[in-house]
């Protein structure tokens, strides 16, 4: 494995099911997590409407791939960020939202949720800090 | 000649929504499916001008959408009515065609 460590963000900016993006980004960074990379995850625009709490895509004939996303934690996935002027422009707040809970699993350091709300200017600090972004 | 209006795509993402009820004559139906559903919630910057459309027009919303996309019916703005897909052939049928605002 690469001994380079880098800082991935993957910039989430599609509701579900109406396209595929959403359910793309979920392959890949379930996928990159084989890499050993820092992989941080953001939400923007309709992008927060992939974490809402209580999807049942039963009457739709689609797969419900909402549960993956309370175990990125398992895959490598260091924290989750979530825009605060998207969800409230959509009527939402951080108790629409799932949580994921996080584990290291060599120090044994623990993390019962690893979403943050933040605001636009942090938004703006990560995409500068990370190394790659990855758009969908 | 009655038009039954439809919108797919979220109004925070495209204008669909917005050129439709611009558009849409007094009496028309309007129907958001897929991601056209998250405009009938409470709450949310559209719900302004979908509560004014709702004077002048009927406004439904798909339930297996909302549903799939967790949001309960009673987030939805009152007035606009859910229907199943059988009530989304119905309006099809009861209009005289039908406009896809993509």
């Amino acid at each position: 494995m690469s001994e380079v460590v880098k800082k991935f963000l993957y910039l989430n900016r599609k509701a579900p099911y109406g396209t595929i993006y959403a359910w793309e980004s979920l392959e890949v960074v379930l996928i990159g997590a084989a890499f050993d990379q820092e992989v941080s995850l953001m939400f923007v625009d309709d992008g927060v409407y992939q974490l809402l709490k209580g999807q049942d895509t039963a009457g739709i004939g689609m797969k419900n791939f909402s549960p993956t996303y309370r175990t990125l934690g398992d895959y490598e996935v260091r924290s989750v960020f979530v825009d605060q002027d998207s969800l409230a422009a959509r009527g939402l707040t951080q108790d629409d939202l799932v949580q994921i809970a996080w584990e290291d699993w060599e120090t044994g350091e623990e993390k019962e949720n690893i979403v943050e709300v933040v605001d636009s200017a942090r938004v703006s600090e990560l995409m500068e800090e990370s190394d790659v972004i990855f758009s969908f | 000649m009655s038009i039954l209006h439809t919108v797919n795509k979220s109004t925070f993402e495209r204008n669909s929504l917005e050129s439709c009820l611009k558009f849409a004559r007094d009496g028309a139906s309007v129907l958001l499916f897929e991601d056209g559903v998250y405009a009938a919630v409470t709450g949310t910057s559209a719900e302004d001008s979908v509560k004014a459309a709702l004077d002048r027009l009927s406004i439904y919303v798909l339930g297996p959408d909302l549903k799939a996309r967790g949001l309960s019916e009673d987030r939805v703005v009152e007035g606009i009515r859910v229907v199943d897909y059988a009530g989304f052939v119905d309006l099809a049928a009861e209009n005289d065609k039908v406009q896809a605002w993509l």
